[in-house]
């Protein structure tokens, strides 16, 4: 491991780290205003919801092939189904948050006299915290893991050398087992780090609401 | 990579390339079926008794949980590389990796429908006098049966949609297809993508009809047909 680490392991573990936060950002800076919209009105919910149910249904390594024609072989595409991918997990989880607010608190927060705007960014947003942070450890994880896929299309990624490794007539297993650590480890890291940021967020959910 | 111009006219070269070969995707989306299959049956033997009775004692709630999370983080590709240097090329190692990838969410939901079955309703159940067994045959599993489907449908959509990465380690299916543009050029490439999406939302909507009818009448109200990882609670 320690023999390609410099060349072949270490730059795969960093665009592997890039190629997944761009699309939970971004797959963040798009669930947010959704769910906020769903939350205002109800009705959009269920098509919004639907909607994202589907995308999940469609196999990365064919919604990558997929997007080829938009975008050609590029960053681009691989990020185009990485983010489609994160909003399916953040999206329900941020309207379940949202809207899991106890009927009771809403009532508190009326008849204290909190406009509609105070209840949601003083009351419900901060409630909604340990669910959306939920959403954003499940995005994170799979994230890691469907961008394995992406170097089919790309050579980038932990998915790379495990994919040449594949191509040899007697597979490499050092590759395939050091690459595949690696990405298990990255993911259970993330998955670490939202957790001690959910503990610094709200610190009253010690015992996994979310 | 041998890189065709890829571009809106690729759509009508792939469409044309499915109309061509109907008979060859069919049998590609059949062997695709068949491995998705074995591997579905194996994770459901494994998955389903272990979670139902974990759930029926109310232990190990860490185990059923924490498997779904490690399964989340294993990527598929590394798993169906893994097994191959365990098991050789074929048939064998990537059953055994789909099935790895379908036993989180089938363990985690048939835990947590049967742990979160009313109180009230299995103090009731053992007050007329039920044994163990007729608790949980009569009680206990209907009343768990749409989350248990729940997750057996999120396993099944997710070793089919898996299923084609299985080629790189000798799976067949469509699969043998998509990673070898050098032979089917882009339009085939395209072409089977598209039939492996076909094939995904079949198997969802088929495995929702199924869980409709299996759904006791009484609890059919709820919702089927939402979020496959609505219920998976991480």
């Amino acid at each position: 491991m320690q023999e390609h680490w410099g060349d072949t392991l270490g730059p795969a573990l960093v665009q592997h780290i890039e190629l997944t936060l761009i699309a939970v950002v971004i797959g963040f800076v798009l669930a947010f205003p959704l769910a906020l919209l769903a939350h205002r009105y109800r009705v959009l919910e269920q098509p919004f919801g639907a909607f994202s149910a589907l995308l999940y249904t469609i196999p990365s390594l064919a919604l990558f092939q997929f997007l080829i024609p938009f975008s050609g072989l590029t960053t681009t595409t691989v990020e185009i189904a990485l983010v489609a991918y994160t909003l399916v997990m953040l999206f329900p989880n941020f309207v379940a948050g949202l809207n899991g607010t106890p009927s009771e608190v809403l009532e508190a927060a009326r008849g204290m006299g909190l406009t509609q705007r105070q209840v949601l960014w003083r009351v419900e947003l901060p409630l909604a915290v340990p669910a959306i942070i939920g959403g954003l450890r499940i995005a994170v994880v799979s994230t890691v893991a469907i961008a394995t896929i992406a170097a089919l299309l790309l050579p980038k990624g932990l998915g790379y050398p495990i994919f040449l490794a594949l191509k040899e007539p007697t597979p490499f297993k050092t590759e395939i087992y050091s690459a595949g650590l690696l990405a298990v480890v990255l993911a259970l890291t993330c998955d670490a780090l939202l957790v001690g940021l959910r503990r610094v967020l709200v610190p009253w959910a010690r015992k996994g609401l979310a | 990579m041998i890189l065709d111009t890829a571009n809106l006219h690729t759509f009508v070269e792939a469409f044309r390339f499915i109309g061509d070969n109907q008979h060859f995707l069919l049998s590609k989306a059949l062997e695709q079926l068949e491995l998705a299959g074995a591997a579905l049956l194996i994770s459901v033997a494994i998955a389903l008794p272990a979670g139902v009775v974990l759930g029926h004692y109310h232990r190990g709630a860490n185990v059923a949980i924490g498997t779904s999370i490690v399964g989340r983080g294993l990527p598929s590709l590394v798993l169906i590389a893994t097994f191959l240097t365990l098991l050789g090329i074929g048939f064998v190692n990537n059953m055994v990796a789909l099935a790895v990838l379908g036993t989180g969410p089938i363990l985690t939901n048939s835990f947590d429908g049967i742990d979160r079955v009313d109180r009230d309703a299995v103090e009731a159940a053992r007050g007329m006098g039920m044994t163990d067994s007729q608790m949980l045959r009569r009680v206990e599993l209907p009343l768990a049966i749409p989350m248990i489907f729940t997750g057996i449908r999120v396993a099944a959509v997710t070793i089919v949609a898996t299923a084609p990465i299985a080629a790189v380690a000798g799976g067949g299916g469509l699969g043998d297809i998509i990673v070898n543009q050098a032979s089917y050029r882009l339009a085939g490439v395209l072409g089977a993508s598209l039939c492996v999406m076909l094939l995904s939302a079949l198997v969802f909507l088929a495995l929702a009809a199924i869980q409709i009818a299996v759904t006791p009448a009484p609890l059919r109200g709820s919702r089927v047909v939402g979020n496959p990882r609505r219920k998976e609670t991480l």
